[in-house]
Formats: structure tokens, sequence, C-alpha cells
């Protein structure tokens, strides 16, 4: 093999799923070298679907999500060490505790962190939670076992939906502020979003849309007790969480001359790291929440992802490219994919929702509370969500991957008459969302404003 | 040879012993192969796997453009139902049986299970003479269901005559849709409908811990089953509970009877029966064919296949794709990746499944190491005739 891709000394920055899955795949491949993998948490990788579900409903402790091994990557485990710099020329990465790693090709694959509550001394009131990690998620847990008599949850996207399904299920009051017309449309479009309304009010939310969050209120003692919303009224709560979002973990980036920034670390659809001038760098690789690559079915524009499975792809076309030369090397083109279970539905989504202009219900209805909704972008289907109803949803995936014409064909048993009558998707500007797009489509389209980077307040 | 007559090939008794080396002619011909009798065959894993998850190809029989001879229009049950009315009725009848409101409950039957085998087996004899069909791999299954349902064991006779009618008129047959056939198969059906009924009525208010019982006791109106709909639910459960399992238990003695170093493995990593069991599911699964009929005109593969023609998806077929799985016609019970239709997929995935795991597990485990010094007495033994459900009638074997 030329230049010996299997041999040499490679550094994953990141020991989460991403870092796993690619340190498992490079073995599998073939490489014999050194392998080093760089974590921040003190922790072996751990899953993190759990820790908005199962744990928050007790039924898990935080520290039991460590992931599965396929098999035992052989690795130099650096974890509770943060990488604090690269020096491309060197080919070095520096590590918080002044130590620095050598390597022949790097991996970058530090994903996000939860988006803290912008003032600090709010943020840091006994009470005041965000929900990323295992330590979060154990620490929240604790406290709704405690049985708290309210939980203010600011942003309605996914996890603080879910967070809200699950103090609802465990018979915790909860109120939901969020600044966006309705719970999940930033990731979901207006019409489904409606569903969530209404499916959060059924279960007991005290959900409030179109307000925003402007303070937080303490005892004086520092414990949280409630917060001040923009139309003037007040919450009184023992818990609040902040599920605003993630910020992508770039920092360490900053004086690399790497395409680093809010939105991610661009890359090629082989995972190769772009430059600051957009040139393609041969030994810096990207995997998982914190890259930003280009797609195909989606105009080519730069996607970021927070999705589990896109994290799992992309790390195993990112090491197996890593190990092979040019002509071996294989795009990362998988379709997104994500799924969410709150207040007894189960959620999956194909594609990419907010790139569309249209939506049909194809299958189903929103009174039935069982659907697949098919989205449209300018005559084709670039994406699909189901509403328990999962089993269809390859039929859509595959209209997907083919770029099928918008509305899909007819003929499905449980066609609803909604199925001719393509609306608006209403997907709407991320900045009018509390928390941030689970996707990001961040490259540019004329005719839309959906690479707005959340602002800070 | 003629592809559009592989499935009168297929079907013919001829071929029941070893149909695969049709099913990669089919394959060869494939994806779609037009048959004589109008209907289209498709043999081909990824092909399958579209149509079974397609929300336009309708499971219902009364989809079809040309209505068999004997014009059935009456309901069917759910297995051949489409969604919402299939939904609506696979989650009632779900609801005693699975989670997420009975979790536990089919697993809670394991320790019965393996009492049940242990009884089967202390009537085998070392140098005695079993037929593995009768003796062992029937009255496991049809006890099992007949607890489970709550209907008497000793009514075994009564219904297996209406089950057998029932699946022969449910079978696969080119061209040759019998009217008198069909007829005894509808009256068959009635008569089991009225006795599960009846079995039922006598527990409304008296509810001991079954899922008749549980279907006319429900509390909440909104999730009872009508009359019509409980007779059509508990005979499928009844027949689907244990037409398939015997199929796979027999299949599985075979097919490691046929491989002693395979019998020998197993006997030595016992841990390996699951995954085993999901080898066999694909390599001999007891369901060989399932019909679909599209609601519209679709494309499969370059093929358009009309509205309302009947589509008989060879699932037994596609788990012997070699564009799908490495070396099909070997059987390896370590198969690593083994998403086989053996419970076919999609909406209507095997209710079922999570038992017949079960049975077949405990079954196996059971038989193997009595299997170590006997032989087949006939091999191939003799089949059942209907090719859709596809597995030996009898099976004797010399201990």
């Amino acid at each position: 093999m030329p230049g010996d891709l299997r041999d040499g000394r490679i550094v994953i920055v990141g020991a989460s799923l991403a870092g796993l899955r690619a340190a498992e795949t490079l073995r599998e491949e073939g490489f014999s070298g050194s392998l080093t993998v760089v974590g921040d948490e003190p922790y072996p990788p751990y899953d993190r679907p759990p820790l908005s579900k199962q744990v928050l409903l007790g039924k898990a402790s935080a520290d039991t999500t460590t992931l599965p091994m396929r098999r035992d990557p052989d690795a130099d485990w650096r974890l509770g060490a943060a990488a604090t710099g690269l020096d491309p020329l060197e080919k070095r990465v520096m590590l918080a505790d002044g130590e620095s790693l050598p390597f022949d090709r790097l991996l970058i694959a530090t994903g996000t962190r939860a988006r803290p509550w912008p003032n600090p001394e709010e943020a840091s009131l006994d009470g005041v939670f965000t929900l990323r990690t295992s330590d979060e998620a154990g620490g929240l847990a604790a406290r709704l076992a405690a049985g708290p008599g309210r939980v203010l949850v600011i942003g309605a996207g996914f996890t603080g939906s879910e967070i809200a399904s699950a103090c609802r299920e465990r018979g915790i009051e909860v109120t939901v502020a969020e600044r966006g017309p309705a719970p999940l449309v930033g990731a979901l479009g207006g019409t489904l979003s409606k569903l969530a309304a209404v499916m959060q009010r059924n279960h007991g939310v005290d959900l409030r849309c179109g307000v925003t969050v402007t303070a937080l209120r303490g005892d004086g003692n520092g414990r949280f007790i409630g917060a001040d919303l923009s139309d003037g009224s007040r919450v009184e709560a023992d818990v609040c969480v902040v599920a605003l979002g993630a910020v992508r973990n770039v920092e360490w980036l900053a004086e690399s001359g790497l395409a680093a920034g809010p939105r991610g670390v661009a890359c090629d659809a082989g995972c190769r790291a772009f430059n600051m001038y957009g040139i393609v760098t041969d030994d810096v690789f990207v995997a998982g929440d914190v890259s930003r690559f280009p797609h195909p079915l989606f105009g080519y524009q730069m996607l970021s992802l927070e999705h589990w499975g896109n994290a799992v792809a992309q790390a195993e076309v990112a090491a197996h490219n890593m190990v092979s030369p040019g002509p071996l090397r294989r795009p990362h083109l998988a379709v997104p994919t994500f799924w969410s279970t709150q207040f007894g539905l189960n959620i999956k989504s194909v594609g990419v929702p907010t790139y569309s202009d249209h939506v049909v219900i194809a299958q189903g209805s929103l009174e039935a509370r069982r659907l697949a909704m098919v989205y449209g972008f300018q005559g084709r289907v670039t994406a699909a969500v189901t509403v328990d109803m999962a089993k269809s949803l390859d039929y859509y995936e595959h209209l997907i991957e083919t770029a099928a014409p918008f509305p899909p064909p007819p003929g499905a048993a449980d066609r609803a008459i909604a199925a001719d009558i393509p609306i608006p998707s209403d997907v709407p500007d991320p900045s009018g969302l509390s928390h941030g797009p689970t996707v990001a489509l961040t490259g540019h389209l004329p005719d839309r404003r959906l690479t707005v980077v959340q602002p800070t307040r | 040879m003629d592809s559009d007559t592989l499935l009168a090939r297929i079907t013919d008794y001829e071929n029941r012993p070893n149909p695969y080396p049709l099913y990669a002619e089919l394959r060869e011909a494939g994806p779609v192969v037009r048959q004589a009798d109008g209907s289209y065959l498709i043999g081909t894993y990824h092909e399958i796997a579209a149509l079974l998850h397609d929300p336009r190809m309708s499971a219902d029989p009364r989809s079809r453009t040309a209505p068999s001879p004997s014009g059935e229009t009456v309901k069917p049950p759910f297995l051949r139902l489409d969604d919402p009315e299939h939904h609506r009725l696979r989650t009632l009848a779900m609801r005693p049986f699975g989670p997420p409101h009975s979790p536990g409950r089919v697993d809670a039957m394991r320790g019965e299970i393996s009492q049940l085998t242990e009884e089967l087996m202390g009537a085998f004899h070392a140098g005695g003479q079993i037929d593995i069909v009768d003796d062992f791999a029937y009255p496991l299954p049809v006890t099992v269901i007949c607890r489970l349902l709550g209907v008497p064991r000793e009514d075994e006779p009564l219904f297996r005559a209406w089950s057998d009618a029932l699946v022969a008129s449910a079978d696969v047959k080119p061209d040759e849709d019998s009217p008198e056939q069909d007829q005894t198969g509808n009256q068959a059906r009635i008569e089991m409908g009225r006795y599960l009924v009846d079995l039922a009525e006598q527990r409304r208010g008296h509810p001991s811990d079954d899922l008749l019982s549980a279907f006319v006791n429900e509390p909440d109106p909104a999730l009872r089953l009508t009359r019509e709909d409980l007779a059509e639910t508990a005979v499928l459960l009844l027949i689907a509970g244990h037409e398939t399992t015997v199929n796979l238990i027999t299949n599985g003695v075979l097919t490691l009877m046929r491989r002693p170093e395979h019998l020998d493995q197993l006997r030595r990593e016992p841990d390996l029966l699951p995954q085993a069991v999901e080898e066999l599911l694909r390599y001999e699964p007891p369901v060989h064919m399932r019909e679909r009929i599209p609601h519209a005109d679709i494309d499969v593969a370059g093929t358009t296949i009309p509205k309302g023609a009947s589509v008989v998806l060879v699932l037994a077929s596609g788990n012997r794709d070699p564009k799908r799985f490495h070396e099909p016609d070997r059987f390896d019970p370590t198969r690593p990746d083994n998403q086989h239709f053996g419970f076919g997929s999609g909406i209507h995935l095997c209710y079922g499944a999570p038992l017949a795991r079960i049975e077949a597990q405990a079954a196996l485990g059971a038989l193997i190491p009595h299997l170590g010094t006997a032989r087949l007495v006939q091999d191939p033994p003799p089949y059942r005739q209907n090719a859709m459900l596809r597995g030996p009638r009898h099976l004797p074997i010399q201990l």
C-alpha cells in the first residue's frame, strides 16, 4: 500500500460515538499503527440518546449507558484530557496538560456541547441544568427523582421536548418556554409542530410559545426559584433545564488554519477537512456532530447534523478513508435519519425536513396521531417524518435517494385526502427559535434564510 | 425452461423437497418475472424488501383485479388487511400478548415450554423410532398456543381439521383456484370462528389468564373487538400459532441431521442456539411465499406491475439471494449479518416471532443431545402439500 497507510500514528480527538466507531473501523480495516483517542470527559465512550429518555425516567442510571465495543480498538485512551490546539505544520495536537501528541493522520470528532444559559451568574444557580453529558444527566435525574414542584424547560426542540415528556411521565409539573411558534417547529416545520403542541398540552405540559425567558431568578442563596418571561409573566419552579441547542466544540482549532467555525469544521464528502482557504487537507479528517459536509441530495449544501446515525456512518467512512489510497476512498452520502420518543409518540425522520418548501400528509392523519409526512423541495421528495409509522420509512428513504417527484405517487392504502394537497412546509428561520436546529443547512440558498447562526442574546 | 411457468413448477409437489434450484432460476430470470397466469413472481432480496415496506402494496386479497372464483368478499383477518384497519386490529390483538401493554408475557412462558419439551421427550427411548412431526414438532406449539389462547387441548382433533382446510385454501397456486377448496376453506373459517367465539363468551365475566379472556373482558369499549373481528383474529392466532412453528422445528431437525458437524457444534456451544435459529429462519424458513397486490401501477426494477395484479414475493428465495448474503446456500449458525425474511418484514412482520423463537430454541435445545446417535429413516422425508407453508409432513428418525 502506498505510504503504508495502515501503519503510522493516528490521533482521534473526541472519545464519544464517532471517535469510538472510527477507532474500531480503523482496526477492522487493518490499521496496525499506534492509535490514540483523546477525550475531555473522564469516561469511556457512552451513548447519549438514553440520557434524555430512560435516565430521566429513572429507568437507567446515567453511568450505565457505556457504548458497547464492537471490537477492542487497541488504543491509548487519553481520557479527561482536553485538546487545546492543533499545529498542522508540525502535525501535533496540544493537550490541556501541556503535552503534545504527534500524528501522521488526525481525526477531529469533538462533537458539540450544550449551549449554556447566556448569563453566567444565572446559569450557575443551583437547580439550573443543561443536558448533554452523562454527568449532567445524572445530576438532573437525581433532581427529578427528588420530586420537584415544577420544572421549567427553556427550548422546545427535541431535547427540551423529551425532557418535558419524561417529567410528565413521572408526574412532575412542567412549563416549556419556546421562542418559536410551536415545539419542534425548527426540525419538522409548521404542520407537525401543531401536533407536537397538542400532544404536549394533552399530557399536561404548560406550554408557552412565542415567548422568551428574560431572566432566571434566585432566592438570594444561590438557589433557582423561577424565571421571568418576555410576556411579563413569571414561572415559579425548582428546576430549570436550558435546552437551547448545541455549540460545536471548535474553539481548540482557532489557530489551526482549518475552516472551523460556529457551524462546524468544513470537510469534503470524503471527510477530509478544508483549511481556511477552502483547500482540502490530506491528513486531517472530520466526523460526527462537529463536521459540516456537502451532500448531493440536498444541493451539495454543507450539512451539520446532530444525529446518532450520522456520527456512526461518517466515522466509518472517515476511518476507511484514513487508511485507504485515493481511488479506494468512499464518499459519506448517507441519508440523514433520526428518531425521538416523547409523549407516547415515536417520531422518525429521514432526509432533511428543513430542506423543503412543501409537505403532504401521505399516509394517516394528524387526528389519528399516526402518519407519514413527506417533504418536497422544488418538486422532488427531500424528507419524510413518520409518527408511529416507522415501517414506512424505508420506502420514503428510497424516494429521497432517487429524487422522486413530489408529491409522492398515490396508492397507499391508508392515504389521506390530505395527500393531494401540498401545503407550505413552514420551516421557520432558526433565529426565531429558542434552541438551535439539529440539522443545519449551512450553505447558501438565495431565497431562504436557513444559514443564520443562532445569535447570542 | 420457460420462466413464465416457474410458479407452476415451484408449487408442483414434485419439487417440494428442494425448491431452491427453482428459486435460483427465478432470481436469474428476475427481479420481476411475469407468470403465464398474469401474476408476478419476485425472488430477489432487495426488491422483496422494498415491496414489503411499500405502502402502495396491499395485503388484502380483495384488492385483486381478478377476484378468486369463490368471490371472496368477507373481511379477512388482519394478516391480510391494510392500514389503518390492519393497524387497529393488530394493536388490539397485541395488547394482551406483547409490549407495551403486556411486556414479559411471552418470555414468562419459557419455563412452561421447557417443561412441555421434557414431557414430550419422555416418550422417546433409545433405539426406538419416532416421528419428529407427530411426536414432537406438532404437539409442542399446539399445546403452547392452546394454553396461551385458552383453547382446551382436547379439542385439537376438532380444530386440526378446520386448520387443514383453511391452510389448504390459502396456499399459493397458479391457475387452479378451485371453488370447492375455497368453499371448504371458508366453511372451516366460519365454523372455527364460531367455536372460538363461543369459548371466549364462556369467559366473559369469568376471566382466566389467557388471550380469549382478555379479549372479551377488555374494560374499555373503544378497545374491544367486535364479534366478527374476534372470530377472525382468534382463528388467525390459533392457526398462525402452530402451522409455522411445526415447520420451523422440523426443518431445524432435518437440517441438523443432514449436517453432523453443525449438530456437534451446537452440542458443544449451546449459546449459539439463538443465532442458529435465525440462520434456520433464513435457510429453511417455514413461510416461503406471501402475496401482495399493488394499489396503483408500480415500477419494480424497470417493470411496471399493473394495479390489482397478484404479486408473489418468494421470501425463501430472497433469503438465498447471493446479492444480499455471502454464500447463501451454506447453513452457517454463526452468520453475523442475518436480516432474513423468516418472519417477513414491514407492517405485517410476524406478530408471534418472539414466541416462535423461544419455542424453536427450546425444542432444538432439548432435542440436540438426543440427535447425535440418531439417523434419518427417510431422506428426503415426505412433505406437506403446501408450497407456501413448506415443511415435512413426517420426519421419521431412528434414535
